[in-house]
């Protein structure tokens, strides 16, 4: 087992490499000037040269990646240009703040989605089954954006149960888990679950279907075992999939939703991302999504060594 | 009434049985009036083509095809207990515990994702109220008195992780794990090499003697019948066309369908040359079986009296029945003496 995690780690440095590579040359793909938001539009040339020495722009892009990496390793990303403030900092609290909401979504919609689509594959073509499957479609083919300004509609504005925007009466900065501030969560993350719902809804529907069409199902039967007996062989068996896919929605979401935090005013790395695009921040857009991708591989990472310890028949050697 | 039974009392008695799959649009009469009986410690092997409802029949018996879309008519009992009129609790109970099941494909029919040793003491706990240390236990011994070698790192393995004959091996373990009077088996030695399957009959056939097991062996291997049946029961569309003990049946087969299947093994004295007897044709579409005799149109004895109606199971001897409208038009033995021609002219 430790030799197969080491392996595996082994495969997954190439790919953390190739991912910093990508990151960091792809914002150069974008036109405009890395500095235009910080200097006056009458600035000097002389100052513009300065500036670009300051922040090493001047350099051979290649030899900027590797310093950028070099520092990256240490832990260093270099400063926003907008803020000032260290790209780390910025990232790690955007990277906090979506956690929150990304957990609890994906849990709302690993719950769900599991619930409709056992509901779904064992009753298969009965009203459950076009419910749950009409549900999943809906969760993952409804804009988000549209769905969260809705329930922000419905639950804010018209019944006004619980807050529309923000992280926090006194912002993201003072988050307790107390009443006060998680009520700010529950919009969001209600909005975001709907994707992994769907996702999961249909995932396990297939999952359960296929199960229970094997041989196994009649050979358990045939031991005497009664449906809930047969009930937790079927868990058992859709579990390694079904855990892979919500790794992977939760990937997607620690990514943050740009739409969604910026419904929200979430104070999330979508919300993040935005900014350093808009304010062509290139720092704090290479350092964002360096830690969101590093997360991702590191997801996968997880999800694959889940799967080979709840499915025996994947090789570990 | 299980304490009512005696020794002569049949284990098994389907009398007239029909099992018809109802799906949208279609119905599929997969057993069309089944008479059999399996006395105790007596083995019956159900003899047929794939499609003619051996399979399915077996099936019936725990009544294991999906409720919702089967429908069941005639007499099943199980031990002298009507299994058509069990509740889902009696029917668990009579599952694994009276009767119980093997497979063609041990590596299908068991749950890929726990190991032997938790499927034996799962299905051991089912049906007693034992600790899990005892359920273990068992489990070994039960591996031991199947040969499996090394039982107790196996009880630890996988399905996947055993070869074909092992995991045939461990599945007759979980078959036996609740001490079953009867033993229902489905092909089980079909996907196995030839020297593995005739340590499976043998095997079998051991346990069989030593614990009085009845068993129903399904197969369409007629040299694995003969090896391991007291009685053998034909089926083709549905129906028991001839059944009889075996040496009489392999010796003496009087329906025409039974000669022909006889003929049609590759078995026994083949001479080189010679071409190997085929039944031209394919079996009946189950779901619009014709009112005379099924076999009718691929039979080489077929007149005009068999497509009229089913014909009766008639008596030949003191255990062997036929049905057959055209039975005592037949020729004695073997059929119209064919002459199976060399295949270079």
């Amino acid at each position: 087992m430790i030799g197969y995690l080491l392996r595996r780690l082994g495969y997954a440095l190439p790919i953390m490499l190739g991912v910093s590579f990508l990151c960091f040359m792809l914002v150069y793909l974008a036109p405009g000037d890395p500095l235009v938001s910080i200097l006056p539009a009458d600035a000097s040339a002389e100052l513009q040269k300065q500036m670009m020495q300051l922040y090493g722009f001047d350099r051979p892009l290649i030899e900027q990646f590797v310093r950028w990496l070099w520092r990256a390793l240490q832990g260093d990303l270099g400063h926003s240009i907008a803020t000032s403030r260290p790209v780390v900092d910025e990232v790690f609290k955007a990277v906090g703040n979506t956690l929150m909401i990304a957990v609890l979504a994906t849990l709302i919609g690993f719950t769900l989605g599991a619930l409709f689509g056992f509901v779904a594959g064992y009753f298969r073509n009965s009203w459950g089954d076009r419910l749950a499957s009409f549900v999943s479609v809906i969760g993952v083919s409804l804009p988000n954006y549209w769905l969260g300004m809705v329930l922000v509609i419905v639950f804010s504005a018209q019944l006004m149960w619980l807050p529309a925007t923000g992280a926090g009466p006194g912002g993201s900065g003072s988050w307790t888990w107390d009443w006060e501030h998680v009520q700010y969560l529950i919009l969001p993350a209600l909005t975001m679950s709907f994707i992994p719902m769907g996702i999961v809804a249909r995932t396990v529907r297939a999952l359960v279907a296929d199960i229970l069409s094997q041989e196994f199902v009649v050979g358990l039967r045939a031991r005497g075992l009664g449906e809930w007996g047969v009930f937790k062989h079927v868990v058992k068996n859709c579990a390694p999939t079904a855990l892979a896919v919500m790794g992977l929605q939760l990937g997607y979401l620690l990514g943050g939703s740009i739409l969604i935090e910026t419904v929200f005013s979430w104070p999330g790395t979508g919300f993040l991302l935005n900014q350093a695009i808009f304010q062509r921040d290139l720092p704090l857009l290479q350092g964002t999504i360096l830690v969101l991708a590093l997360f991702f591989v590191a997801l996968n990472l997880l999800v694959d060594v889940l799967q080979t310890i709840f499915d025996p028949r994947i090789e570990r050697g | 009434m299980p304490d009512m039974q005696t020794a002569h009392s049949p284990m098994i008695r389907l009398h007239d049985l029909q099992v018809e799959f109802r799906v949208p649009g279609k119905r599929v009469q997969a057993v069309n009036g089944v008479n059999l009986e399996v006395g105790p410690g007596e083995v019956v092997a159900l003899i047929g083509e794939s499609g003619s409802g051996k399979s399915v029949t077996l099936r019936a018996l725990m009544r294991l095809h999906p409720e919702r879309t089967t429908h069941y008519a005639g007499t099943l009992e199980v031990a002298g207990r009507d299994v058509l009129k069990m509740g889902k609790r009696e029917l668990a109970q009579l599952r694994g515990s009276s009767v119980a099941m093997i497979f063609q494909e041990p590596l299908l029919a068991l749950d890929p994702v726990y190991t032997l040793g938790q499927q034996i003491t799962e299905a051991i706990r089912q049906h007693a109220p034992v600790s899990r240390a005892e359920a273990r236990a068992r489990a070994l011994r039960l591996f031991e008195k199947v040969r499996i070698p090394s039982p107790e790192r196996r009880l630890d393995a996988y399905p996947h992780e055993m070869s074909g004959g092992m995991r045939q091996r461990a599945m007759i373990a979980l078959a036996l794990a609740c001490e079953p009077q009867v033993l229902l088996a489905d092909e089980p030695t079909t996907a196995l090499d030839a020297t593995v399957q005739i340590q499976i009959l043998l095997l079998l056939r051991e346990l069989q003697r030593e614990l009085g097991l009845s068993i129903v062996f399904v197969t369409h291997d007629i040299g694995a019948a003969a090896e391991i049946a007291d009685r053998m029961a034909v089926m083709y569309a549905g129906r028991i066309i001839e059944q009889g003990p075996a040496a009489e049946l392999l010796t003496r087969p009087r329906h025409p369908y039974t000669r022909a299947l006889l003929k049609s093994r590759s078995e026994g004295a083949m001479q080189k040359g010679r071409r190997l007897d085929t039944i031209q044709g394919a079996p009946p579409d189950l779901s619009r079986l014709p009112a005379g005799c099924a076999f009718a149109e691929r039979c080489a004895f077929a007149a005009e009296t068999c497509l009229g109606g089913q014909p009766e199971e008639t008596r030949v001897g003191p255990e062997h029945s036929v049905r057959c409208w055209r039975l005592d038009e037949l020729p004695a033995q073997g059929g119209p003496v064919q002459r199976a021609e060399p295949v270079n002219g």
